[in-house]
């Protein structure tokens, strides 16, 4: 690990609670002295710790896999914890993820988000409901198959997409690269008995897949390197081959 | 006063607390979870490297079964584990995983023919049966005898978790996220509810339920470092201990991993040396065959963790200014394999450490990671003292893991107890359908947390929370680690006995009840000073060694005074320290009486019963002359199961028929 000179820091956080009233959002600057191996999870504590008490945002894991901790970072969604200082000018601005609700400073309501887009989607294996039974050996799955859903199943839920797409900003429902990529998920997986019809029911329309504007911020920002648009293309194309028949 | 009725609560959403829920859904009860955030973001998620099932589809599985799983486990645990437990463990994981393949996780699976593999720092191929192809396959963890560690690459829990929580929502199972449950009702005999407290608003709410769940993990945030979520702050366990009548099992066993990344302490996966990756010291020797000739590297998680401490004291580990560490190095294994099957930690490395964990190696040391005690429980998931009161996972001293826990028996854990704790509910519910609770009762519990909390906010204290978090964490890792002595703990109890007094003096500065993390973690203080009570306390009066809780001054496991289950309790609101009881483990009724583990020198003081118990044993066998595994079995322990998951499970060699 390199020697870090200590930089002081200066870090600019949009400040507002909407619950407090007459609470007005405001940049707020605070001073950290850089320390090596600094990442903006042990930043925003210390501030918190030492300055700030009532600064509120996210950490669960501060590992980068549970994708808790999104936010602007010097005009970019990304995830916070896995953020080194290093990596940053001496200034650096937070905000919170845009399109989400709001908690309060830095905290955003993603859950609230993320499940209504499950509930949408039906993020989950359709099958016939049999009565399985566990005692038997399972159902063989091609090797490559599985690490194939796996690849999408990697999707962390963060925001990132959500913050970083241009459609959302004009239509509010558009279900965004995250749900997307689920469907996309799913398409793959040869136990959900969905069919590319089921999925056009879903995601056939200006606030599906065809809404897309193919801007690519999504997979520009996306921490976990999923291939959106790839993908993104791929369901557009099977659901307009369906149309066309 | 917003009051919220349901037939059970869980508190909780990581694997096990969503488990449970969704088998009480199913069985047709009505069930709220609480959550302090989205569930998809539980520390579940970050279990890596997989989960042991004996399905024995790989290669390097022939052989095994609920048996070889069995024994493995109850010789990790040191002996301290329930027997009765593993077994109803080891039969249902096979289920368990059967039925989250079934519900999409996308199990990594066995490929048919020969493959190259790493083993014993030496490349090998391994033929894989033509019929098992297509199947769950695994990989090798420490101190199992068979390759029984199921796995999604090292995403295991994501995916694990992923499954269960869009499981959760098809159901349209209630998940109320941001609230935090902060103490339990209850009248002394049984727990009906809790109180709790909305993170973003401040309200307090009570939940009135005919089964209350906690399902909150562990509580490794007691210490400094450690690889758990920065929630992992043992709350669950901690509000079932002030009630005064639950117990908590064994809470001096903490469980360390041998490879956590410095100063981060980020968990990398046991599958790292599962896959074959070796631990170096600062000459780039390997240093692990030396102490452990047989096992190497995957010895049991305890005995890797101590070993490598060793070495850092004999001067061998690599200087930094986080303090020593050692190296784990997977480049080995080719940057195909650590892409793919290791991408978690390829990330983490690249991230946290700006380096390349394909052709670098990682500064590891040994760090906080399980916590192996937690809510006693019995067989059945329900505290024997507090009717009405459940665990499962993390939080539970259910108790299989005993002393140590094995890597990939912690979300097989989460699942398993969920799938069967949720019957046993399940049945509870349907039999006490009539359980009245007073409005009286809610409003004393309402108003003493309203008050608790009007305190801290408007008291005349002077502590602040986290000065006192931070000291606590210090002392838990300086004196409770993973060497510990008598002289060291005895300052330890005393310690922390002085910062919980201060702890009833916090003040927090910023005044807000609504949101107001400074306040969130002032009332969180007080309870994890109770808890790192119990383990520092349990720690002291252990005077033996086994498993995780390792004494210099009591090297030796000593079955003859120390076999058994520690209980801590908190008699009153007065108290400063934590009451200690102790259940002995009975010799007489084990499958397994206590034995070697089979690392170092055999240092064991031995129970009278040991030899009695190992005769009677044999005696039974031989007069079973024609018996197969299941009847022997079955005539030295009879478990206890829910009839749904008593049946055997089927592998290739033992067809059902």
């Amino acid at each position: 690990m390199s020697e870090e000179k200590g930089r002081l820091l200066k870090i600019k956080i949009l400040r507002y609670d909407p619950k407090v009233k007459g609470s007005i959002p405001e940049v707020k600057t605070y001073r950290v002295k850089e320390a090596p191996g600094m990442t903006l999870f042990i930043v925003l504590n210390e501030i918190r710790e030492k300055q700030e008490p009532s600064l509120q945002y996210d950490f669960v894991c501060r590992a980068g896999i549970c994708g808790s901790c999104g936010m602007i970072i010097n005009g970019r969604p990304s995830l916070a914890c896995r953020t080194s200082t290093k990596s940053l000018p001496v200034e650096i601005r937070l905000t919170p993820l845009p399109v989400f609700e709001l908690i309060g400073d830095l905290s955003v309501n993603t859950g609230k988000w993320m499940r209504r887009m499950s509930e949408r989607l039906e993020t989950w294996v359709h099958d016939k409901e049999k009565e399985i039974d566990f005692s038997k050996i399972e159902e063989k799955m091609d090797p490559d198959k599985a690490e194939e859903i796996y690849e999408l199943d990697r999707c962390v839920e963060c925001g990132c997409c959500v913050a970083g797409c241009g459609t959302i900003r004009m239509k509010e429902d558009f279900v965004g690269a995250v749900g997307l990529n689920k469907i996309a998920r799913f398409e793959v997986d040869p136990r959900d008995n969905r069919t590319h019809d089921d999925f056009y029911e879903l995601i056939g329309d200006e606030n599906g897949v065809f809404g897309c504007m193919s801007l690519m911020g999504c997979e520009d920002v996306c921490p976990k390197d999923l291939p959106l648009q790839h993908k993104i293309a791929y369901i557009r194309r099977k659901l307009v081959a369906l149309k066309n028949k | 006063m917003k009051v919220i009725y349901t037939d059970a609560l869980v508190i909780g959403a990581g694997l096990a607390g969503l488990r449970v829920a969704t088998g009480i859904k199913d069985r047709g009860h009505d069930v709220i979870v609480l959550s302090l955030i989205p569930p998809k973001r539980s520390h579940s998620a970050a279990a890596q490297g997989g989960m042991q099932a004996s399905l024995a589809n790989s290669a390097k599985g022939q052989g095994d079964n609920e048996d070889v799983h069995f024994a493995d486990t109850v010789k990790g645990s040191d002996w301290g584990c329930d027997q009765d437990v593993a077994r109803m463990f080891v039969n249902t994981a096979p289920k368990a995983i059967r039925e989250l393949a079934n519900w999409g996780v996308p199990w990594n699976r066995v490929r048919k023919g020969k493959r190259e593999a790493v083993i014993n720092a030496e490349k090998v191929t391994i033929t894989e049966n033509e019929k098992a192809h297509g199947l769950i396959t695994s990989r090798d963890f420490g101190g199992t005898k068979k390759w029984r560690t199921c796995y999604v690459s090292d995403g295991t829990g994501h995916s694990m978790l992923y499954v269960m929580s869009d499981r959760s929502i098809k159901q349209e199972i209630e998940i109320h996220e941001r609230i935090e449950a902060t103490a339990l009702i209850h009248d002394g005999e049984r727990c009906s509810g809790c109180i709790a407290r909305n993170l973003i608003t401040g309200e307090l709410i009570a939940y009135i339920a005919k089964a209350t769940t906690i399902a909150t993990g562990g509580y490794g945030r007691i210490y400094k470092v450690s690889t758990n979520a920065i929630i992992s702050e043992g709350i669950g366990t901690a509000i079932a201990l002030e009630t005064g009548i639950a117990a908590l099992g064994n809470m001096e066993a903490v469980q360390f991993h041998p490879t956590a990344i410095v100063p981060a302490g980020i968990l990398t996966t046991e599958g790292c040396r599962g896959d074959g990756g070796v631990l170096l010291d600062v000459d780039g020797y390997r240093f692990m065959p030396d102490y452990e000739p047989d096992k190497k590297e995957l010895a049991s998680r305890d005995v890797v963790s101590r070993r490598m401490t060793e070495h850092i004291r004999k001067g061998k580990g690599v200087k930094s200014r986080y303090g020593d560490h050692l190296w784990l190095d997977i480049t080995i294994l080719g940057r195909k394999h650590v892409e793919k099957n290791l991408r978690e930690v390829f990330e983490i490395c690249k991230y946290f450490l700006g380096i390349d964990a394909a052709k670098d190696w990682i500064p590891v040391r040994p760090t906080q990671h399980y916590s192996m005690g937690g809510i006693k429980t019995c067989y059945t998931g329900e505290s024997p003292t507090l009717k009405g009161l459940w665990s499962a996972g993390e939080a539970a001293c259910w108790d299989m893991h005993g002393f140590n826990r094995l890597g990939g028996n912690s979300v097989a854990e989460t699942v398993v107890a969920g799938m069967l704790v949720a019957e046993y509910i399940s049945e509870d519910l349907e039999k006490n359908n009539n359980v009245s609770i007073s409005t009286a009762l809610i409003e004393k519990f309402y108003n003493a947390e309203k008050e608790k909390i009007d305190q801290l906010l408007n008291g005349n204290g002077t502590e602040s929370a986290f000065e006192l978090r931070d000291a606590m964490e210090t002392i838990m890792m300086d004196k409770v680690g993973i060497f510990r002595n008598g002289d060291d703990l005895i300052d330890a109890v005393n310690e922390l006995e002085e910062l919980y007094k201060r702890s009833k003096n916090i003040k927090v500065s910023y005044n807000s009840s609504a949101s107001n993390p400074e306040l969130v973690t002032a009332y969180r203080v007080q309870k994890m000073l109770k808890l790192a009570l119990c383990v520092a306390l349990g720690a002291e009066q252990r005077i033996e060694s086994r498993g995780a809780h390792a004494r210099e001054d009591y090297p030796e496991r000593n079955d003859r005074d120390w076999l058994k289950r520690t209980l801590a309790t908190w008699d009153s609101d007065d108290a400063t320290l934590p009451k200690l009881d102790y259940e002995p483990l009975d010799i007489m009724k084990m499958e397994m009486p206590p034995g070697s583990r089979g690392y170092g020198k055999d240092n064991i003081w031995h129970h009278p019963d040991t030899a009695k118990r190992e005769k009677e044993i044999e005696e039974i066998k031989s007069n079973m002359p024609n018996a197969d595994r299941f009847e022997i079995q079955k005539a030295l322990l009879d478990y206890p199961l829910p009839n749904k998951y008593k049946g055997k499970n089927e592998r290739l060699i033992e067809p059902l028929s």
